[in-house]
């Protein structure tokens, strides 16, 4: 589905991203691990088109992002959905509103029609009653849930989630991740998530790719992924079971 | 020495009409202000690097000369240059207008900053072109932010425009100027004049608390 080849990105002097080769699957979760400051959230940027790489090609369905004006790239992007880090939830919006934002732009729905795909996206992660509620009513975990469902109110084909269990205690990001999980499976969509959370990306994922310093220095099903003697990977692992 | 009552009662009437003369003058480049401010402040975090460099050029040169200078640029330097006489109201409120765009694009440049890069990227991710998200998402956010210090730029300029007397125009301090010049009575023209600049910004405040206090009821409902 989407395919990275040779893809560099630098910031002034300094490489964020050295010669990433990757493949997305149609229908797959790969979670991308790594430390803070490795790259992997600047990947997610580049992967949605909010940035455009140094050198190399991003193949969404064989046509390349780094080619396309504004215009094709605003269009692709009806296609994806994004969940950041901190929600991004629109301030000034109510959560209705905010999920409603695509629909009302980049639809001819009737508001009747929209107002029940609100609730029903919204019902989809949990959350019954709020429409008319602000941003800042609502917790850290709830601001995800309504960020997921305004990423899955234009029924996108990809999914990316940029550290979907930051900021959030144990049990909430444990049911993030069934989010995740059942997200996909009800809507069968694509699914990259991005975290430094290595038993949330073990409970999610079908594959694993880590980055190290701007590299991509392994890229496994999550099974073998768990097997592998590369350093840098037990080193992940290892902060897993010390958790344990 | 005596205070002469009588002379500040039969004095306000001519004062208040001064007093309306300075409000025209602040609410014109108010608006004007906001208006050039807003575009200037934009242009100033452009992407485009002459644009910002154009920005950067008028911010700098308003906010480096002072007031006074502006207005005598604008009310005996351009008719120099351009050989048509200019009248002092469109010279006064040009003045002041441009003066104040430059220190209200730097507050809106501020608020716009001021908001999470995060929220240009959800909009973006959800198909909007970079002005859509400007217009529905970031510049609603940041004018709620910039209430207070824009309420002060208000304060200042409304203020400031006693300078405009300098081209004989008869805002509030020249009406007290004029009346001084007939009476010899400076205590209580001055002091007429001063409690009535008070009540002026006194107002004017109470009012930004009053927008600020509506915009943050309205986030929570």
């Amino acid at each position: 589905m989407i395919q990275l080849v040779d893809v560099c990105k630098s910031f002034e002097n300094k490489e964020a991203l050295k010669h990433i080769n990757l493949g997305i699957n149609e229908g797959e979760t790969l979670a991308i691990i790594g430390g803070s400051g490795s790259g992997k959230s600047t990947l997610l940027r580049l992967l949605i088109g909010l940035i455009r790489p140094t050198s190399g090609e991003i193949l969404v369905r064989g046509r390349d992002m780094a080619r396309m004006d504004e215009a094709q790239l605003d269009e692709l992007r009806l296609h994806m959905g994004m969940v950041f880090q901190y929600s991004a939830l629109f301030d000034s919006m109510s959560v209705g509103d905010n999920v409603a934002f695509g629909l009302r732009e980049h639809t001819n729905k009737s508001e009747a029609e929209i107002a029940r795909i609100v609730r029903e996206k919204l019902a989809l992660v949990g959350l019954e009653g709020v429409e008319q509620m602000m941003p800042n009513e609502l917790s850290g975990g709830m601001k995800k849930r309504v960020g997921l469902a305004r990423a899955i109110a234009i029924e996108p084909s990809i999914i990316f989630y940029d550290e979907p269990s930051s900021g959030l205690d144990p049990i909430m990001t444990e049911r993030i991740d069934e989010l995740i999980v059942s997200t996909r499976q009800r809507l069968g969509v694509t699914s990259v998530v991005v975290t430094h959370d290595m038993a949330s990306a073990c409970r999610i994922a079908d594959r694993i790719a880590m980055i190290y310093e701007g590299e991509l220095i392994a890229v496994d099903t999550t099974e073998n992924f768990k097997q592998l003697r590369d350093e840098r990977v037990q080193a992940f692992f290892h902060t897993l079971r010390t958790v344990k | 020495m005596s205070f002469n009552l009588d002379l500040v009662v039969s004095s306000f009437p001519l004062l208040l009409v001064g007093a309306g003369v300075t409000i025209k003058i602040t609410a014109m480049s108010v608006a004007l202000g906001v208006l050039i401010g807003l575009f200037v402040g934009i242009a100033r975090i452009s992407t485009f690097k002459p644009i910002r460099f154009l920005a950067a050029v008028y911010v700098d040169f308003i906010r480096g000369t002072p007031l006074l200078v502006q207005i005598f640029l604008v009310y005996f330097a351009l008719p120099a240059l351009t050989g048509q006489r200019i009248d002092p109201y469109v010279a006064a409120i040009g003045a002041c207008s441009v003066n104040s765009g430059a220190y209200v694009a730097e507050i809106f440049r501020a608020g716009i900053q001021s908001i999470n890069a995060g929220q240009m990227e959800a909009a973006r991710s959800l198909g909007m072109t970079w002005t859509q998200a400007m217009r529905y998402i970031i510049v609603p956010q940041a004018f709620k932010r910039v209430i207070p210090p824009l309420g002060n730029e208000f304060i200042a300029l409304l203020k400031d425009s006693s300078l405009v007397s300098v081209i004989g125009f008869e805002e509030l301090t020249r009406r007290g100027q004029l009346i001084i010049a007939k009476t010899y009575s400076s205590l209580e023209i001055w002091l007429s004049v001063a409690l009535i600049y008070l009540v002026m910004t006194l107002t004017i405040s109470r009012f930004v608390a009053y927008l600020e206090k509506r915009f943050k009821t309205d986030d929570r409902h």
